[in-house]
């Protein structure tokens, strides 16, 4: 039997070691969401990052290293962003029916995300680098990455941001909207998907279906909004 | 399955082509998305095709967060530093344009009489 350490460097140099830790992670942190009965705080993912940078954090590998095999999984994002055609050329006659009050309620919905936040983190002394990654954190998480590239934000940064917004919104939707006194479950929906993108949209699939389905329209035209107004209303702010 | 992945992978390659050689500020796939959906206007029957590999990958989109949601460990510091400013920010935008958006959802589509079916 050879030493514990030694297949240990052996295995840690390939993608091999990591790739399969990311996907365990993953498993682990949706189980844990099931087994509380799918409660939006209980985020599989903010589980799974929270278990890796643990294992990361206690075998001193460098986030580097573990993302030579976590790349595999990360390059997935770009080709997700295209999928998310699909929803929205079979939702076409919806959005042809309620576009009024989708373009109304996503330019108002998506301003005021991005505006808002840029304007209180400026105000209580954020820094530039984590302005640009804040600018777009609700838009989904592969638009979000590839906005807050190309602002110079740290996509890693950025990525934890629009999770912390997903899982936010997921909590605070029901009791908000609730106390709002609306019961239009589209404008509810929609809300919702254009301010905390796919964590937000399932926790709408959980509470009505039309609620999910107007939560994934607006998910998608806002990640598309998103990328064009994060940089103009980043430069008022910089 | 191997020709909707390379209809996905071939929308995002025009669409990061695009974004260069244009200087768009929109992610490549961003662009992808709008391509992809021009050819299902042009070809309606692309989109049955590409759709159950869109699904599946669809399905599973929180997994492919996970990577990037690691790097938490790299920005400890800044998240201890500078965590007052980004939670509230966090929070307080969140809950505002949840709010807005609906409020305005609701009212213009009582001013134009479209009502929830």
């Amino acid at each position: 039997m050879r030493d514990f350490t030694e297949i240990w460097s052996y295995l840690a140099q390939t993608p091999l070691l990591w790739l399969t830790a990311t996907l365990a992670a993953y498993a682990l942190g949706d189980a844990a969401f099931h087994a509380v009965g799918r409660r939006p705080w209980a985020n599989p993912v903010a589980i799974a990052a929270g278990l890796l940078a643990v294992v990361l954090w206690a075998t001193a590998t460098p986030y580097d290293a573990f993302f030579e095999g976590a790349q595999f999984v990360h390059f997935l994002l770009g080709p997700a962003t295209v999928a998310l055609a699909v929803p929205l050329w079979q939702q076409r006659a919806t959005l042809r029916r309620v576009a009024l009050p989708m373009v109304a309620a996503l330019l108002a919905g998506s301003a005021t995300a991005v505006l808002s936040a840029l304007a209180l983190a400026a105000a209580l002394g954020a820094s530039p680098a984590t302005l640009a990654a804040l600018a777009p954190k609700s838009a989904t998480a592969p638009v979000a990455l590839g906005i807050a590239e190309r602002l110079g934000g740290s996509p890693t940064l950025t990525a934890v941001l629009v999770i912390l917004t997903g899982i936010t919104g997921a909590v605070v939707a029901t009791p908000l909207l609730n106390a709002l006194r609306l019961r239009d479950w589209r404008a509810r929906g929609f809300a919702v998907g254009c301010a905390a993108h796919g964590i937000g949209t399932a926790r709408a699939f959980q509470v009505h279906q039309t609620a999910g389905a107007f939560a994934g329209i607006g998910m998608a035209l806002n990640a598309v909004l998103t990328a064009l107004l994060a940089p103009l209303a980043l430069g008022l702010f910089r | 399955m191997v020709h909707a992945l390379t209809a996905l992978l071939l929308a995002q390659l025009a669409g990061e082509a695009l974004a260069r050689a244009a200087g768009l500020p929109l992610p490549g796939p961003v662009l992808g998305l709008a391509i992809l959906i021009a050819a299902f206007a042009a070809f309606p029957r692309l989109a049955a095709a590409v759709q159950p590999a869109a699904q599946t990958i669809l399905a599973h989109l929180s997994l492919l967060f996970v990577p990037a949601a690691t790097g938490v460990v790299g920005h400890l510091d800044r998240l201890g530093a500078e965590a007052l400013p980004i939670l509230a920010a966090i929070l307080v935008s969140t809950v505002l344009a949840i709010a807005v958006g609906a409020l305005v959802f609701a009212a213009v589509a009582r001013a134009t009489g479209n009502r929830d079916a």
